[in-house]
């Protein structure tokens, strides 16, 4: 072939469509982080002019804030970052056609651990193991395992059977097409999953706070038992904007990651 | 089957056979096949007879269940199916270009597999999107989803050609394009395949496509036993049994006139007069022949009118140029019969004028030349016929001393 002449041949259907713009414009990146810090500076305002008694300042200052902040971040990257590590390899070898078999299963038993109460969960494991950090990471993921591991196959069966086909009839190894071909066009779908677990988690990770896990939970469960409700309302109001700006990155690293073309 | 094979065979089929766990027949049931180097061989059959089976065994796509394939005499059976397939392009229905990339990297994707170095495949990938017609500037990096669906399929069989294999394989590769871009695509490919000269397995279930891009066609009944394996002219004058017959369908002679081409025919003769000749001349030529009309043509040899003897005998002064009917059905030598039999079936005298590629007049076609075309066309095979089946018989009775 490579003596051909090349033929030439008109093509009439020259001057397709341009391609679509992929990301929002500049002003749909600015606004969640624009209003997210105009809720922290309200608040921020709104605290300096009350007066706080004792029991608010032990809660209300900047050294306590950062640790509990910190403590919330840990828990939910964290037992995210274990979803991840669990749950993409189980979709990726649950969706192999020679597996076919256990796939349904598997998914019952994930479901289970979604089904479950969280809370119950971990009054559970405080009863029979521990109370602390890492009975609260064990519960979070058992909870969101599942929105990863079904998004992943739901991302893997999706592709089309043509292409799959099409890359085989090339030549290419099933290792080569599983990290060439499916896994890059699945990965929307996965990391929409991905943002899912994350925002569950940065929610039920205030569950910590009653088990000694630390994190805002501590603020909302102290302030209840205080009656205090300033510091419920700080408590509040920081996991909200911490759910949000993660959720945020997330949609950024969405972004980022989704193929073009797609 | 295969006395009239010129060259060696390229791919050889030995008793091939594919059984289905759960299936009581099996799909492809003991085939045995030789395909000729550089020519296209056409699986045709209905639904259900085993021609994707079998064309997806020689890439091994399908594992056969027995039976052995060859590849210029290299048993390919049992040899690694990823290196076997790198060597064999690949165009589907559907195409499968994978989304997240772009047309260069799609193009790319064997000889990347190979190891070329980068350069060499960039040229590459120009070399065969001049090839496929399209701009390589403009089109190199885009995606798969701004092409139409005729481009998508000239990057398809791009792709399949891109590491230059001498074997592809084709499975109805243009069954999904709308009809006028297949008929461009089928012949640009025909085009290609002039120089090309590769050998192809072309699968699809539309025998008129078969006819077209077939310089072989093996019909194939249930379970993939060949019906009849033969060139596109003999199976359809002399087909088989009542199973090709039917296959073919009615109109097996409306077909073959789409088979040869004008310039494969003798031309009949009309008069003419030029534009300058006088009426009185224009009338005793009309008179002299047994039609009811002349051809009028310009300086250059050009059909310009019709005139016929009563436009002639009503009274006026302007040149023969000017009065009479203007031409229609006007062919040219590549046009194929069935061309020229349409252009005739809706042309005032019954007949299509023939001019060459200067527009100059070179005779015509009616239905009589047609016909004779027809008849002598179904001598010369069964002429063709005649010498094989002696040749066999003496080869027979070579055997039997």
């Amino acid at each position: 072939m490579t003596t051909v002449g090349s033929p030439s041949i008109r093509d009439p259907e020259a001057g397709q469509t341009p391609p679509p713009a992929r990301h929002r414009g500049l002003g749909g990146y600015l606004f969640m982080p624009a209003a997210l810090l105009a809720v922290l500076i309200v608040l921020y305002l709104w605290v300096s002019g009350q007066e706080l008694d004792s029991t608010e300042q032990r809660r209300i200052n900047a050294d306590n804030i950062t640790t509990v902040v910190r403590e919330h971040i840990e828990l939910a990257v964290l037992s995210t970052v274990l979803v991840l590590v669990i749950a993409i390899p189980l979709g990726i070898v649950l969706t192999r056609p020679a597996l076919a078999k256990v796939t349904r299963p598997a998914i019952a038993v994930f479901n289970i651990g979604q089904a479950l109460p969280t809370i119950g969960v971990l009054v559970l494991f405080a009863v029979v193991w521990d109370i602390g950090f890492w009975p609260v990471i064990v519960a979070l993921v058992a909870y969101t395992v599942l929105p990863v591991l079904r998004n992943t196959m739901v991302g893997l069966q999706q592709v089309d059977e043509s292409v799959i086909e099409a890359a085989r009839g090339m030549g290419m190894s099933r290792a080569a097409v599983l990290g060439r071909i499916e896994l890059p066009l699945a990965v929307p779908i996965i990391m929409a999953g991905v943002r899912t677990a994350l925002v569950i988690n940065v929610g039920t990770a205030t569950l910590a706070a009653f088990v000694d896990g630390g994190g805002l939970g501590t603020l909302i469960v102290s302030g209840t038992a205080a009656g205090r409700d300033l510091i419920i309302i700080v408590g509040a109001v920081l996991t909200a904007v911490l759910a949000l700006t993660i959720d945020y990155l997330a949609g950024i690293a969405e972004d980022v990651m989704r193929p073009r073309g797609l | 089957m295969n006395e009239s094979t010129n060259g060696p065979a390229k791919i050889r089929l030995e008793n091939l056979v594919k059984r289905f766990p759960g299936q009581a027949k099996p799909a492809v049931d003991s085939l045995s096949m030789e395909i000729p180097e550089g020519e296209i061989v056409i699986l045709v059959g209905p639904s259900g007879c085993g021609k994707t089976t079998t064309m997806k065994m020689i890439n091994r796509l399908i594992e056969p269940t027995s039976g052995r394939i060859f590849l210029e005499d290299e048993d390919v059976t049992k040899v690694d199916a990823d290196q076997l397939r790198r060597r064999i392009g690949y165009v589907i229905q559907q195409i499968g270009l994978f989304p997240h990339m772009t047309i260069a990297q799609n193009i790319a994707t064997v000889p990347r597999m190979l190891g070329w170095k980068r350069d060499r495949i960039a040229a590459r990938v120009d070399e065969l999107l001049e090839t496929v017609g399209m701009d390589p500037a403009t089109y190199r990096g885009r995606y798969p989803k701004e092409l139409s669906g005729g481009q998508r399929q000239r990057i398809g069989v791009a792709r399949a050609m891109s590491a230059d294999p001498d074997v592809m394989l084709m499975d109805e590769p243009f069954g999904a394009i709308d009809p006028i871009t297949r008929d461009r695509l089928q012949n640009e490919f025909l085009r290609l395949q002039a120089e090309m000269k590769k050998t192809i397995i072309f699968v699809t279930h539309d025998i008129d496509e078969a006819i077209k891009m077939g310089d072989r066609i093996a019909i194939l009944r249930e379970g993939s036993h060949i019906a009849q394996f033969d060139t596109p002219e003999q199976i359809l004058v002399h087909p088989a049994d009542d199973f090709v017959a039917d296959f073919i369908g009615r109109g097996a002679s409306l077909k073959r006139l789409g088979l040869s081409r004008v310039h494969d025919i003798e031309l009949s003769e009309w008069p003419t007069v030029r534009e300058d000749a006088s009426r009185s001349e224009a009338l005793r030529v009309i008179e002299g022949s047994d039609k009811s009309s002349a051809l009028v043509l310009d300086s250059a040899n050009r059909p310009r009118r019709w005139v016929a003897a009563e436009h002639l005998r009503r009274a006026g002064e302007e040149p023969l140029g000017s009065i009479g009917l203007p031409t229609d059905a006007v062919v040219q030598p590549h046009a194929t019969l069935s061309d020229a039999l349409n252009e005739m079936l809706t042309a005032r005298y019954s007949c299509a004028i023939v001019v060459g590629n200067d527009g100059a007049y070179l005779g015509i076609v009616d239905i009589d030349t047609i016909n004779d075309a027809m008849r002598s066309m179904r001598s010369v095979e069964r002429g063709r016929m005649r010498d094989r089946l002696i040749g066999e018989d003496d080869h027979a009775t070579e055997v039997g001393e």
